[in-house]
């Protein structure tokens, strides 16, 4: 029983094992001596567990009595935010050796968060649920104030601690009147105690749930954490904290509100809507006035994110679906405009203000133009690959009777498409200014610059096959 | 009213009470000690309902290591609580009016508070007769074994970011080399000198 159980958490045990492993090994080298090392090996196992992962099969297993699920859903959840975490890892290494910032812990606590990611999205029990978003949460409280000496980090990363607390209290408040209601913890108890309705009671209890993730997810309004902490973390860390986690905390609202509550979709398909339409519009406007990359990139993804739940909101299996395809091409547009944001420098030093790209097109006219289509697919004009995603989950809110959301989302889309298009303005007919960025930049960023920027446009043609596994992924998760 | 519902409602008083004054009291050293007043006549509250490791967990964690540790952050760090307290009450009026709203709708939330069917057959049953103790070893390494490598984890994750965010390697301080110390020749550390008397070097 047990033997078949640690099977099923197999790549999971052996992250952690790893983990350990790598910090008893390099206490005992050198001060950081090992970590460009422990970086390339971190994201070499991400990678292979991802192989892993997508190649395991089909069949859907449960293990711990119901704990842990690992079916079709969990394993598309788990590819994606493996890969992204190499994909960022790697990006990351130069510009922290350079800034002083490449501790031998980073890789290590990288690695800890993504086991709690995994766990995330294969929770079957309101514990396990707990259990893995806190250990994704405290680890990543920490990389978020890596920076010591500099004010804002330190703020960015007990902004966060102390506003991930409070939305963990109120998630925790929300599961107690679910289990107060249901009498147990596990999904499939919920969903069947709530089989015959919803008390007002449970009612309480999903809204508070609701709240602690959308809080996860940065959707508005509880969003308010987002552009501090984007713009205070170094600036790797903030392009972990727009791909991964995000990936897996939509992967487990979606497994919660399918899983547990899966009989009640009209109870929270209202709270859901009404999280997408003001996510959209705030990530939108807010985004306008913004001078910061960082901070117009989490504005973006807030705006992103209220995109990704207009395919929760509309309940169905293809919904789920089109949130999954959404999340995957969001992913990918953020690798590159973040690989794009690591390489921005002006004599050594880190640049992030949106003025310093005047002209950025004379200089770089390569890394311009492939920036051109990642701003062009994340503000969803139709060619490039962002378009699809936007379409994908138009799309489903149409199809289960949510015109209006879908509405919504048009408006929003091309309110957001202006700030987009204006780094782009910037970049090709700016004003001519003396002072110019670097002209030199890391081949790794550049690689994944141009890869993404290649993704964007070569995707159109079948989105690389992931619709049918997104399909099967819906469909496991949604019955 | 048996000495059951007497006790009960004895703990319950204080829990509130002493929940109460921890937020009310002026001195913060009084607030950690209105806490532990909290925390014990929880550990009570669990004794009456028969989970008697639980309350002496209470105690012994709560009261023992975290009130503990508490007082000592509330004396030895220099944080001026007026000023705190100052900033509070500006926000004071518009915090009592989402409580009292957030409270009432609970109330409205309790009111008509029901169970879903069946929950008894959902519920957790207890094993066999053995105390709470064994009970709890019992399922804590078997059941709950997943959560319980994961909470273990978290620990990990918290004791890796302590170390991240306050160890320093300082340059400026002499640490103690042991094998620089045993191997100094005497003949070169020290030079003996003949001061004559009633002369001075």
């Amino acid at each position: 029983m047990l033997s078949q159980d640690l099977n099923t958490i197999l790549p999971e045990i052996i992250l952690s094992l790893f983990a350990m492993g790598a910090l008893l090994g390099a206490v005992y080298t050198v001060k950081d001596k090992a970590a460009t090392l422990l970086v390339w090996i971190t994201s070499g196992l991400f990678v292979a567990l991802a192989f892993w992962i997508g190649t395991v099969g089909e069949e859907a297993t449960t293990a711990f009595n119901g704990m842990f699920v690992d079916d079709a859903f969990s394993r598309f959840a788990k590819v994606t935010i493996l890969l992204a975490a190499a994909a960022v890892l790697i990006m990351s290494q130069e510009y922290m050796a350079k800034r002083d910032l490449l501790r031998f812990e980073y890789p290590i606590l990288i690695a800890l968060s993504v086991v709690g990611m995994m766990m995330m999205v294969s929770a079957g029990d309101l514990m396990s649920l707990y259990m893995g978003l806190e250990l994704q949460s405290l680890a990543l409280y920490v990389v978020a104030s890596l920076r010591r000496d500099s004010v804002k980090s330190t703020e960015a990363g007990l902004k966060y601690f102390v506003l991930g607390a409070l939305s963990s209290g109120l998630l925790l408040y929300g599961a107690s009147l679910t289990y107060g209601f249901a009498g147990t913890t596990s999904f499939a108890g919920i969903i069947d105690a709530t089989s015959d309705g919803v008390s007002l009671g449970l009612l309480f209890g999903l809204v508070f749930m609701s709240a602690g993730f959308a809080f996860k997810v940065s959707a508005a309004p509880f969003h308010m954490w987002t552009p501090d902490v984007y713009e205070g973390s170094p600036t790797p860390v903030t392009a972990f904290f727009a791909t991964a986690p995000k990936v897996a905390a939509m992967g487990l609202f979606a497994r919660v509100m399918h899983d547990a509550f899966g009989n009640s979709v009209s109870d929270w398909q209202q709270i859901v809507a009404f999280l997408s339409v003001i996510s959209m519009f705030l990530g939108a406007i807010a985004a306008i006035g913004q001078t910061d990359i960082k901070r117009l990139m989490a504005y973006s993804s807030i705006a992103h994110m209220g995109f990704a739940l207009m395919g929760l909101a509309s309940g169905t299996a293809f919904g789920v679906q089109a949130m999954l395809v959404y999340l995957a091409i969001y992913v990918a547009m953020n690798i590159g405009t973040f690989a794009f944001i690591l390489s921005l420098q002006k004599d050594g030093v880190p640049v992030t203000n949106i003025a310093s790209l005047n002209m950025y097109s004379k200089r770089e006219p390569l890394k311009a133009l492939a920036m051109l289509i990642l701003l062009f697919s994340l503000a969803g004009v139709p060619p490039m690959l962002g378009f699809f995603g936007k379409f994908y989950v138009l799309q489903a809110a149409y199809d289960a009777g949510l015109a209006w959301l879908a509405v919504a989302g048009v408006v929003a889309s091309v309110i957001g498409a202006f700030y987009y298009l204006r780094i782009v303005f910037f970049m090709y007919f700016g004003a001519e200014q003396d002072e110019q960025l670097d002209r030199s930049g890391s081949p790794i960023l550049w690689g994944f610059l141009v890869a993404s920027a290649a993704v964007m446009i070569l995707g159109v043609i079948n989105l690389f096959g992931i619709e049918p596994l997104a399909e099967a992924a819906s469909l496991a998760l949604v019955n | 009213m048996t000495p059951l519902v007497i006790a009960f409602y004895a703990f319950a008083v204080t829990t509130i009470g002493g929940g109460l004054m921890t937020v009310l009291a002026r001195n913060p050293v009084h607030s950690v000690l209105w806490l532990i007043l909290a925390f014990l006549s929880s550990a009570g509250l669990f004794v009456l309902l028969g989970a008697e490791f639980v309350a002496m967990l209470l105690i012994i964690v709560y009261v023992g290591a975290v009130a503990v540790l508490f007082l000592f952050v509330v004396m030895m760090l220099d944080v001026d609580f007026a000023e705190l307290k100052a900033e509070m009450a500006r926000y004071m009026p518009l915090a009592l009016l989402i409580g009292v709203v957030l409270l009432m709708q609970l109330a409205i939330a309790f009111g008509v508070w029901g169970f879903s069917d069946g929950v008894e057959s959902r519920l957790a049953q207890p094993i066999g007769d053995a105390e709470n103790t064994k009970q709890l070893g019992l399922i804590m390494y078997d059941q709950y074994f997943l959560i319980f490598q994961l909470a273990g984890l978290i620990l990990l994750v918290a004791m890796i970011g302590a170390i991240v965010l306050t160890l320093r390697h300082r340059t400026d301080v002499k640490r103690q080399d042991v094998m620089t110390q045993m191997s100094r020749d005497p003949a070169k550390a020290m030079e003996l000198k003949d001061v004559k008397p009633g002369q001075g070097l």
